[in-house]
This record gives C-alpha cells, structure tokens and sequence, in this order.
C-alpha cells in the first residue's frame, strides 16, 4: 500500500483496526519518510507494540522484534557464535588436516553464526522490515547506548567478518513505559510521539473494531465507565489491552449492559491491584456504573 | 580540648588531602583513626609513628610508595612536629588565628584577601603543603577553610543542627560535603570478564582454544556485574520540621553531587520533586531554586497523602531495580493514620530498604509515639537518627554497608492489636 499522505497512513491503520489520532499518525507518516526511527511512549497497555505490527501488515514486511530486558548485550541483541558447532568443527578440520589459518576462517563465518534482532534486521534481503524493539526503558543505559551507534548508519560490525550494512534501513519503532527518563542522545535520534488513553468514542470504536459480536451499547456503557475510572486515584489505571480484555470477558458471559454485580466480579479483568480493587469496590462501583448508563 | 591537639587534629586532616590528591583513597574515618592512635603511641619516635599512620591510612599495598613520599615530604618539612604541636601551646599559634579571620568572613570571603591578611601564615602552610598550591588559584576559599576550622568542627559533629549559629551551620555544610557517600551495590544482570567469575565466557573460550588446537585447556570467566542501587530521599519539610529541614537538604544537595543516582521529593501538604533542581553546580543556586519551587515550605505535614502522591506518580518511574528509600521526617502528621500505614506498607514493599531518619531520635528522651510514628514503625526497616554530623556519618556507614542480603521482613507486619477483638 501507498503510504504518501498522513490521510493514507490513517485510513490503512484503520484497515488493521487501529483506531489512530491524526498526530500519531503523522509521527508514523514522517518516521516512513524522512527517514528517522519513532519512539513511542505512553503508558502500558495503550497499543504501542499495536502500531508496529500494524505497520509491518500494511507495509506487507517482516515484523522483526527485539523485547528489552535488564543486562541485554550483544549476544542477546546482535549476534551469537554457535560454538558446540564451532567445536566440534575443529575436531573435523583437525582429522583432515585443515592448516589452522584456514581452519579459523572456515568456523568463523556465517555458517556458524546465530543471528539476534538486531543483526537480523541489518542483513535482511528485500523489503525494509519493521524492527520493534519493545521496552526500552526495561534495558540498562549501556544497551541504549549501544543502540545510538546501530541507529545512526545501520551498521554492525563482527570482527571476524566485517562490517555489514543494511541494504534497506529498518523501519524502527521504539517502544517505553517511561519507568525510567531515555537519555537525550537517544531521543534526539528519533521522532517523539506520546501515546495517551483514548477518548471515549475513540475507545468505543477500538472496541467494536477488536471485540467481535459485541453490541453498541454494552461498547458504550464500557467506554465510559473506563473513562470515568481513569479519572480516580489508582496505582495503575486500566489501559486500552485491559478494556479489550473486559469488554470480551463481558462478551463471554453473555451480558448486553452493565450491572454492578457482574461488574464487581469481573473487575479483575481490569484492575490488577488489591487496593484499588478494594478502593473501588468499597464505595465506587455503584457510581461508576450509573454514570455508565447515563453516559449513553 | 586544647589547641595544641587540635593543631595536631588538622595537620592530620590535611595530610589526609595531601594523600587523597596524590591519589590515596584514604577517608575521613581512616584519618580519625589515626588522630586517635596518635594518643596511643610514642608520637615522638618518628619510625613508630610512621607505622601507625600507614596502619591507619594505607589499605593497597600499591599505594605504599606513594605514602612514603608524601610522609616524607610532608611530615619532614616540620620535624619538630611534635615540640611544636604538643610541648608549646602558645597562643600565638598561626593556624588558630587564620581560623578566626576566616570565620569573620563567613566563609565567604575571596581568596584573594584572605591571602593578603595572614601573608605570612599562608605562605607557612603553603610550604609545608605543597601540592596544594596547584589547586589554591582554584578553590582556596573552601581549602582554608576545611583545614582551619576543623576543630571547631570536631565539637560541631556532635551538636544538634537545631543548636547551631548561622556560621555553624555553613561550617557544618562545608563539612558535610566532604562526607565520603558509597551506597550498597546491587548485582546487575550484565555480566563481565573476571578470572574467578562464576560463568563461563564461551566465547573467549571458544578464541583462546583455537592456540591449543580447539582444546578449551582454559576456561575464560565472566561474573555478575555490580552497580550502584538508587537513592530515594523523601524529605519533610514542614513547619515542625523547620530547624532541620534546611540543612537536610544540603544534605541531600551533597549526596546527590557525590553519588550519581539519587531521586529526591519534599513534602509539606504534598510532594515536590527537586531531583532536576539540586543538579545545580554551586549549593545556593539549588537551594534558592528548591525554595522558589517548593510551594508549601514550614507549612503543615501530610506525610499520609505525600506518600500516596509517591507510590501512584512516581514509584513505578523511580523504585526500580531494588531501591533504598530514605524518609526524613519528625512523624508529626495532621493526616488520617490508616492512610499512612497503607502507604508505608506499600512503600516498603516497593523498596529494597526502607529507612526513616528522625532527628528527634537524638534525644535521649525522646519515644515515636505520635500517631504517625505509631502508623509507619512496624513498616520500617531502619530507624536512625539525623541530627548531627555524626549521625550522618553512621548513616553514610550504613548506606555502604548494605549488601545483597535483603532485610528479613515480617509477613504480617507486627501490628497494635484491637482493643475489641473480631467477631468470629
């Protein structure tokens, strides 16, 4: 598909069920074209990863993903040698007779390498792919830097080959919870975009797009009790992937619209902390559920 | 206390400088260390006393050479040392009176006229120290500073801040930034060559085989890396808390410019964060910029609701990777009890360690009892004091010394019991 105007990328995010806001789709639209990778921040659950893999379907290209943790390196991220192979290699060069220099040669090439995300992304053939590397901010400050030098020439180096371009750049989306604050060398090299909780009718629409069968006004009624619950003091508000998960739990019980009961009893499917779990229920739900009703 | 030990107090002091700018990693404590040997032994036999020094400051055998020429150079430019510092205590003594012409001035004063004023005293202590004259030109305002009025410092370690003049109090500030601050290390998930680490480096491994013909005859290792774990400070600085707030935030100014992580909020009615605003280079600067900011400065305390603010705004963002949080406050708390206890028992649950300091500690008569103390106690790990120098050194002690091994914590927290018991 023809990605050329900010209209065009919002209309095919829509045909992937991605109900986008012009600003973000914008930020999409100039990471495609100038070309810069995109960092997307927002809190959890409010369809950062959705838009990479939204992206790739559209693009019609591999979506390679890279999941962020605390001590990733190299071998994890880039590049690993298969030793045992490389080992036992050198026991079958060795009853051949191999001289040694040629011997090393032999197990140190590509045959013998095992290739992570990043690497995988860089020696891709054909169509640029997507590379999502998922929560950065779960990684330690020595992985991001290590990321400024692979984001600024797409290039890696492995010392017993050499330094291997990437034929097309990647389409790199970065993904962060924001749990900690991303160096600035980091965000320089990026397009910045804040992804934050829907509207009401924008969550009314992910939901009848993502939940099928499920009916207007259960869609509605859920909508906004979310959105007035977002609006109380709670260690962790319920994010879009939460409201998806309800709306299809709600589905599940054969419900067409909100009662207190059966929202007591499936709250869990949206609050995952025993004090706001009690906070709510104690003197909330009742409240939040009319409103529900009125809301329509 | 006579002068003439403290004369000895400060040469000692500053030959702890001259050793750390050539490089030495010897501390304050270490220093103290030896001022107290120095009692204990035959001062007057230079060998003896040697050994007791380089016992008391020296803990790298690399560093051996280097201390035999800085305790030559600088103990030898005076040797009568001890005539001059233990058998005559005139008043005349030199270093005494700069430490007064010093102190008129604040700690304020240029370098430049303090210079002109003691010309001859200065050019003496130059002399006998000279690496310090490299970095004079620089910061000689703070140098004459710390050397000269550290007796005066000797007795400030041990008075409450809440005693203390306005010139004690910038004396205590100069001395607090000098206080060595080394956090506990946490174990991190990289990994990183070691000869005795843990773990096998496959690779190099795998490289250094390729000399025996591919036989791994040996194994290269890796271990856990270390780093330092994050500093959380939580400050009170409401209007019980007055006396002490001040120059407990200095003191956070001057861990946070020691260590490189650490995030700090004040609280009164509600919480401020000032991380961003005590990276400031010079102390007056963050400190005007704190007090500009934070709103509700010596008003009421609601350490309840402040913590609350903490655990939803901020806790996810700043107690990562098993923090130590410091709370400084008196406990006095207008706010609902239940709330605090809530919010305490969460914080900790989040935290590596939590430690409450309250200055009120330092009193011997002094018992938490107040509602918010009660609420909070069962929830804190370490209970410490916070008011004087000393107790901020038994603090920094602490911090270092916490380890890997976390604090065991009740499952139930301990709590009063219910004076009506529940119905069954």
């Amino acid at each position: 598909m023809e990605l050329n105007s900010v209209e065009a990328v919002q209309e095919a995010l829509a045909t992937q069920r991605y109900v986008s806001e012009q600003s973000l789709a914008t930020a999409i639209y100039l990471s495609l074209r100038l070309p810069k990778p995109l960092l997307l921040e927002g809190e959890a659950g409010v369809g950062k990863t959705e838009v990479a893999k939204a992206l790739a379907t559209i693009l019609d290209t591999d979506l390679i993903r890279l999941q962020c943790y605390e001590g990733l390196d190299v071998s994890h991220a880039v590049y690993e040698w298969n030793y045992p192979r490389q080992m036992l290699a050198i026991r079958v060069l060795e009853d051949e007779n191999v001289d040694r220099e040629r011997a090393v040669e032999e197990i140190f090439s590509s045959e013998y390498l095992i290739e992570r995300p990043l690497l995988q992304a860089v020696r891709h053939v054909g169509k640029a792919p997507v590379l999502l590397i998922d929560e950065i901010d779960r990684a330690d400050e020595e992985f991001e830097a290590f990321l400024l030098e692979l984001l600024s020439d797409f290039q890696i180096t492995i010392p017993e080959i050499g330094t291997i371009h990437a034929e097309h750049p990647p389409i790199v989306i970065i993904t962060s919870n924001r749990t900690r604050e991303l160096h600035d060398a980091l965000k320089r090299r990026c397009l910045y975009h804040w992804i934050d909780y829907p509207t009401v009718d924008k969550e009314f629409r992910i939901m009848t797009g993502k939940v099928p069968g499920i009916n207007e006004r259960l869609a509605h009624q859920v909508a906004t009790f979310i959105h007035e619950l977002r609006r109380e003091d709670l260690y962790k508000l319920p994010g879009v992937a939460e409201t998806l998960d309800w709306a299809a739990a709600l589905l599940a019980l054969n419900q067409r619209e909100l009662s207190t009961e059966i929202a007591s009893a499936t709250l869990g499917a949206i609050l995952k902390h025993q004090e706001d779990l009690q906070a709510i229920r104690k003197n909330k739900l009742e409240g939040l559920v009319a409103a529900a009703a009125d809301g329509e | 206390m006579s002068t003439t030990t403290d004369t000895f107090v400060q040469r000692s002091i500053s030959f702890g400088r001259a050793l750390r700018r050539a490089g030495v990693h010897t501390t304050m404590g270490q220093v103290m260390d030896f001022v107290r040997s120095a009692e204990l032994i035959e001062i007057s036999q230079r060998p003896e006393f040697r050994e007791a020094a380089r016992a008391c400051l020296i803990t790298h055998k690399d560093d051996l050479p280097t201390f035999d020429r800085v305790f030559d150079s600088y103990w030898r430019s005076k040797p009568d040392f001890t005539d001059q510092f233990f058998e005559s205590g005139q008043p005349g003594d030199e270093t005494y009176e700069v430490a007064e012409g010093e102190e008129g001035e604040e700690g304020e004063g240029t370098p430049d006229e303090a210079g002109d004023q003691e010309g001859g005293k200065r050019q003496r202590l130059e002399m006998v120290e000279p690496d310090d004259s490299a970095e004079n030109a620089e910061d000689s305002e703070g140098d004459s500073d710390d050397v000269l009025s550290y007796s005066a410092a000797e007795v400030l370690r041990e008075r409450d801040f809440a005693d203390l003049s306005e010139e004690e109090l910038a004396m205590a500030r100069h001395l607090m930034e000098r206080l060595h601050w080394k956090i506990g290390q946490r174990r991190s998930r990289r990994r990183v060559a070691s000869p005795k680490g843990r773990f096998i480096d496959a690779r190099r491994t795998m490289r250094r085989s390729l000399q025996t013909a591919g036989v791994p005859l040996r194994l290269s290792r890796r271990k856990t890396k270390t780093k330092p774990r994050q500093l959380v400070v939580i400050c009170d600085v409401s209007g019980s808390m007055d006396r002490y707030s001040r120059i407990l935030l200095q003191f956070i100014y001057a861990i946070e410019n020691n260590m490189a992580r650490v995030e700090a909020f004040v609280f009164g009615t509600r919480l401020t964060r000032i991380s961003r605003l005590l990276r400031r280079r010079s102390i007056d600067d963050a400190m005007q910029r704190v007090a500009r900011e934070v709103q509700d400065w010596s008003g009421g305390t609601r350490i309840g609701q402040s913590l609350q603010t903490f655990n939803m705004t901020w806790a996810r963002r700043v107690l990562r990777n098993g923090a130590v949080v410091i709370i400084i406050s008196d406990g006095w708390d207008r706010g609902d009890p239940e709330l605090l206890r809530a919010e305490m028992s969460r914080l900790q649950r989040g935290s590596y360690r939590l430690i409450w300091l309250n200055p009120l500690l330092g009193s011997p008569r002094y018992e938490p009892l107040t509602r918010g103390m009660q609420a909070a106690m069962p929830y804190i790990d370490d209970f410490m004091t916070v008011h004087n120098l000393a107790s901020l050194e038994a603090l920094a002690k602490h911090l270092s010394e916490i380890d890997d091994l976390r604090p065991v914590r009740r499952q139930n927290p301990l709590l009063p019991r219910p004076s009506v018991p529940p119905a069954a």
